[in-house]
């Protein structure tokens, strides 16, 4: 009567489909709101405390437009090669996903965490070629094509 | 400078939040989407669109990478208005010099103070 391999009647085997169905309808969807909330809000607080670094600069540090976002740029690089040193940036990173690596911290990460990780392979093949292993391709198609931008440019100014 | 914060955290924050989209609906992994981001950032300022955000939204802007590739862009045209036709291969890297010397150099230093960390 309770034999485990007997299959289920078709009546409660669609009840197990249907019920499938709904766990796999709810389930990426939260987790798709509360990825996107962290994201949000994580990347948001990263973009504002740069913003703050730059009217920092300019009003108390007396720096001009370009002083100030280059400030904001070195300070939010340096901010992150520190925590990712420590260990925390990866804690981060986990629970804020996209909202961790899209601003200019996540190219830092991208950059300090393989050159730890392979710095024991040598200070020139481990450390100086890890560096580029995530930041070699951004570099690469971005200034390939913002040349091709230039050449166009150059030739067209619109 | 309040009102500038704000629009930083509601700009940043929707730009990373597009990035989240992309890394649970699709299959794109991280490293893909920053490339795409950059490539992004360049073509939405030589079009013009990126420029007016910039100007509206500050570091919500320029510190996700989109930003990164409007400074390439706006550095190129730059150049080539300055020198001309080499300018195309000055001006992005020299606009975005800080950026990476940073991370260059930090990333260095950093990989020499501390000591990889199991995971």
């Amino acid at each position: 009567m309770f034999d485990k391999n007997a299959k289920p009647s078709p009546q409660r085997q669609r009840q197990l489909d249907s019920y499938k169905q709904l766990v796999e309808r709810m389930s990426p969807n939260s987790n798709l709101f509360q990825g996107i909330f962290r994201a949000f809000w994580v990347g948001g607080t990263i973009c504002c405390f740069g913003q703050f670094l730059q009217e920092a600069g300019k009003m108390w540090l007396g720096m001009n437009n370009t002083a100030a976002s280059t400030f904001c740029s070195t300070a939010l690089v340096f901010l992150t090669a520190l925590l990712t040193g420590l260990g925390v940036w990866d804690k981060i990173g986990q629970y804020a996903g996209a909202g961790a690596f899209v601003p200019i911290t996540g190219f830092a990460n991208a950059m300090v965490s393989p050159a730890i990780e392979f710095r024991r392979e040598g200070l020139v093949l481990g450390l100086g070629a890890k560096l580029f292993t995530i930041a070699g391709p951004v570099l690469v198609w971005g200034v390939s094509i913002s040349v091709l931008v230039g050449m166009i440019y150059a030739i067209w100014p619109w | 400078m309040l009102w500038n914060l704000i629009k930083a955290f509601v700009i940043g924050g929707a730009i990373c939040s597009i990035g989240q989209v992309l890394v649970l609906k699709t299959k794109i992994t991280p490293a893909r989407i920053l490339v795409g981001y950059i490539v992004t950032g360049v073509i939405l300022s030589a079009v013009g669109l990126y420029g007016p955000l910039a100007e509206f939204a500050g570091a919500g802007a320029t510190v996700p990478l989109t930003g990164f590739g409007h400074a390439l862009t706006t550095g190129v045209k730059k150049a080539v208005q300055e020198i001309g036709f080499m300018g195309a291969f000055t001006g992005g890297l020299t606009s975005t010099a800080a950026g990476i010397a940073a991370a260059v150099f930090f990333g260095s230093l950093a990989a020499l103070v501390f000591k990889p960390r199991p995971k």
